[in-house]
């Protein structure tokens, strides 16, 4: 090794020769590819562990009970012997709670979705966004808390015949919580309508609101369509507000103001008792789990298949 | 490599009595595709030690592909076929058993826009010493000083050598970019249009600074510009729609031209 | 003659112009009334749990009586949970990303796992709950302990990690790569040496505000069977514990108006968290948000 002070003495080249071999720089650059590839391979497992955990288990749910009578049955009462495991009730309150959310957020998310894209200046667009992050960010313990707390005291007072658990009050709250999705995502679509098109309903004389009713909104339309779904798709899937402040009581109705249960609030009433390993309550809860499942990833799907059509659009 | 690095200290002595100069790249019969596209066709070129050769073209006509055949930067891009060899100090770099890191390690390149990574001036400086082991902090300051001063930024930056290197204007990150690439010593520089996005008065500094260079280095310089061209270098390849039309001494090329398309291109008459 | 009858257009102008500022404010109402809604949450929060939050109430075990009752194990085994989840997450995450943006060739394999990493951001996260009760749980035996729910939301929060470096890697500039390869660099050195960090805030950002949801999730835990109620800390990842969600829910299943507010003092501990979290995230997206 050169030792001089002089710093012309140095070879570099030289050095990075001594340097080469002792390096294993081969296997290294071969092996990562390799470990980053697992990482990877990880979200696959998961998958294939949901499926593989929802459908062994749900299977051995129908060797206790005929999918029949799981499709058939009118009531859902799990807790006589012999218990009566009919779906529709669960999924009846899980549909009443995501329609009373889906007519609250739509008709907000878009109405801000619209505000943002067509109305609102930069600066103001920098104050709404991130109160809609916020929205979207509060733990949905906190919605439940605050739908059992304040939400439904006060709705009794408006509808005497309201029961402390009852599908109205987490719906409007979960209608609140799904409205940043839609909006954010409504708001998207909208502005990724070229402004050309605008120009041309404003060019001939038409205000903001008509160019908006008009023209963005259908031009966005598939965006937005995709935006509610997904929206749907987390209502079904929301589980803590409809725990809390839903009920327990699956029933079979129309009525909004009395307890019900949807499939979530199923399977949390079943984990947090003591139903025993290995009983039919037990594998129930991956039955709904699986039912779940199935609804979720028909939206998702349902809204990745809407959303991959705009593209083609302009 | 230690036969490679003795000659290279044998050439750096006695380079001025030598008349004739030793060949660095020897391409032969050179074709590459971008999938369908024939970019580049029968290209055949000698470039010498210790001269700048200059690579002119109107955009499109491969010449940017070409340098970056040179050190196996073009292989990044997907879908890129090859046919034929370039020799560089005699070894062909298709070669299976040739590393493209050992080739890069000897060949540098300078780009079109300048690059510095988003660290300290010193690390960008040091960054290539070290990714090839070099770790001793005394060795690694003597390289930064020397390659500072080797692209002429020394003095604009040695009081702030721990300063982002973003904080440069596009000039001076350029030769900042020059001096990462002389830090590793390589053999030849490789020069991507490098003055394209800059002002005047850095482009000249920089032209001055090849200039230096050439008795270390040498240098292959793309450019889009004629006058850059013909004031820096000493041989000059016309490219033109993936071929080589004429190379010749850069007066040559610029005075009397022997094939009609380059005198056209050089008079300005397209490109 | 003219088709257009110009007199009607101008009569109804005013009409027109009167209808888009009307629905401008209705727009911009619809939109307040979101902010509004924040703000009758968090006065409701504030007022009724402020009053119990103290430094006892950090620091006092549950129990059974409401001015006892505190949440320092449920803090402490939200702590230990995230010990298994920042990791856990940081790992699989970024090495997916890494390997999906840098690494993976174009083919249906690849598109395939994307695909899947997007599905799988939309599965309930109380399906993640039943997943982690079975394999891990059950199968390999965890019990509900602090590995076998942190395992189970480092997967429900993976998708979101995974994406957000994706970007975060797509966006540093391929130049730089060239300069790094350009100097004889290999493929790994220059992901690590350039790439990585330049990218790093990006991934941060990204990873910080997955964590604040994996620390406000309740439902997979409630799944997994995470006890409510627990007297004594965890010692090791093997530990049963309880999380700070799972002390909320409990409190608010409680029809006593104490613990209500015990509750609604424990959310403004969690809200105190996830706030901090989210500003540091935004403070490391702002700080080193780089044009390059």
């Amino acid at each position: 090794m050169p030792d001089k002070k002089e710093s012309q003495s140095i070879s570099v080249q030289k050095l990075i020769a001594e340097k080469r071999k002792k390096g294993s720089k081969k296997r290294t650059e071969k092996i990562i590819p390799f470990i980053l590839l697992l990482t990877a391979i990880v979200s696959v497992f998961t998958t294939l562990g949901i499926l593989f955990t929802l459908l062994v288990e749900t299977f051995t749910f129908f060797s206790h009970v005929s999918l029949v009578e799981f499709l058939t049955n009118n009531t859902w009462y799990p807790f006589s012997d012999p218990g009566e495991f009919g779906i529709w009730p669960l999924v009846s309150g899980t549909i009443r709670v995501t329609g009373i959310a889906i007519l609250v957020a739509v008709p907000i998310g878009l109405a801000a979705a619209i505000y943002l894209s067509e109305y609102a200046s930069d600066r103001v667009k920098r104050i709404i966004k991130p109160i809609l992050e916020v929205l979207a960010g509060i733990p949905t313990i906190v919605y439940g808390f605050f739908a059992l707390t304040f939400v439904t005291p006060v709705l009794q007072k408006l509808i005497p015949e309201l029961e402390i658990f009852n599908a109205l009050s987490p719906g409007l709250v979960m209608g609140i919580m799904i409205t940043p999705t839609i909006a954010s995502l409504s708001e998207d679509a909208m502005s990724a309508v070229p402004d050309k098109i605008r120009h041309g309903s404003l060019g001939l004389g038409a205000t903001k609101f008509e160019t908006a009713m008009k023209v963005v909104l259908p031009a966005a339309s598939s965006g937005i369509i995709a935006s509610i779904v997904l929206g749907i798709s987390r209502a079904i899937g929301e589980t803590m507000i409809v725990s809390i402040a839903g009920g327990s009581t699956p029933n079979l109705s129309f009525s909004v103001t009395s307890s019900i249960q949807t499939m979530t609030a199923y399977i949390v009433q079943v984990a947090q008792g003591d139903a025993g390993y290995g009983t039919t309550i037990y594998y129930s809860i991956y039955a709904v789990g699986f039912t779940l499942f199935l609804f979720t990833l028909v939206m998702n799907l349902l809204a990745s298949w809407i959303s991959r059509r705009i593209r083609e659009e302009y | 490599m230690a036969m490679t690095a003795k000659k290279e200290r044998e050439r750096a002595t006695d380079i001025q009595e030598k008349k004739t100069k030793n060949i660095v790249y020897k391409t032969k019969e050179l074709n590459l595709w971008y999938g369908e596209k024939h970019a580049l066709k029968n290209i055949n070129l000698d470039i010498a030690e210790n001269e700048i050769t200059a690579i002119i073209g109107p955009s499109g006509c491969g010449k940017s592909t070409y340098i970056k055949t040179l050190n196996r930067m073009v292989d990044l891009v997907p879908g890129v076929k090859t046919s034929g060899e370039i020799l560089y100090r005699g070894r062909n770099i298709f070669d299976k058993d040739y590393e493209v890191e050992e080739l890069r390690t000897r060949v540098g390149m300078v780009f079109q826009n300048p690059n510095p990574f988003p660290k300290s001036i010193y690390d960008n400086v040091a960054y290539g010493p070290r990714i090839h082991g070099i770790r001793d902090k005394k060795i690694l300051d003597q390289i930064v000083e020397k390659s500072l001063r080797g692209a002429a930024i020394w003095d604009e930056v040695k009081d702030r050598l721990h300063d982002n290197a973003y904080g440069l204007s596009g000039g001076q990150q350029q030769r900042l970019c020059i001096a990462r690439c002389l830090a590793i010593e390589p053999d030849v520089i490789l020069m991507d249009e490098p003055t394209s996005a800059l002002d005047p008065i850095s482009t000249l500094k920089i032209e001055e600074l090849v200039q230096e260079l050439k008795n270390e280095f040498s240098i292959i310089i793309v450019t889009h510009n004629m006058q850059q061209a013909a004031r820096i270098s000493d041989k000059t390849a016309f490219f033109l729609n993936g071929e080589v039309i004429e190379f010749d001494d850069t007066d040559k090329i610029f005075s009397t031209p022997s094939d009609q398309r380059t005198e056209d291109y050089i008079t300005g008459r397209f490109g | 003659m003219k088709l257009i009858d110009e007199k009607k257009v101008t009569s109804g102008m005013k009409g027109r112009i009167f209808r888009n500022s009307l629905f401008k404010n209705i727009f911009l109402l619809a939109t307040l009334l979101c902010l509004l809604f924040l703000i009758v949450l968090f006065w409701r929060i504030l007022s009724q749990g402020l009053a119990y939050l103290d430094w006892q109430f950090l620091n006092s075990l549950p129990s059974r009586k409401p001015e006892k009752a505190g949440i320092y194990t449920a803090l402490n085994g939200t702590l230990w949970m995230m010990a298994v989840v920042v990791p856990v997450t940081m790992i699989l995450g970024i090495g997916t990303a890494i390997y999906l943006e840098e690494y993976a060739k174009k083919n249906k394999f690849t598109t395939f796992i994307q695909v899947n990493i997007s599905n799988l951001a939309g599965v309930p996260s109380v399906v993640y709950g039943l997943l982690g009760l079975t394999i891990f749980v059950r199968a390999l035996n965890l019990g509900t302990s602090v590995l076998a729910a942190g395992l189970t939301m480092s997967l429900l929060i993976l998708p979101v990690v995974i994406v957000s470096a994706q970007e975060a890697i797509r966006a540093v500039p391929n130049s730089l790569r060239e300069a790094s390869y350009g100097m004889g660099a290999t493929k790994w050195q220059t992901i690590l040496n350039v790439v990585l960090p330049a990218a790093l805030p990006g991934i941060l950002t990204g990873t910080i505000l997955a964590l604040s949801r994996a620390i406000g999730e309740t439902a997979p835990l409630v799944v997994l069977g995470i006890p409510l109620y627990l007297a004594f800390l965890p010692t090791s990842f093997l530990d049963e514990f309880t999380a700070l969600p799972m002390q909320i829910y409990n409190w608010t299943s409680r029809p006593q108006a104490e613990f209500q507010n015990l509750a609604a003092a424990g959310i403004i501990v969690l809200l105190a968290i996830l706030i901090i979290m989210n500003s540091v995230a935004i403070l490391i997206r702002n700080k080193f948000q780089k044009k390059y």
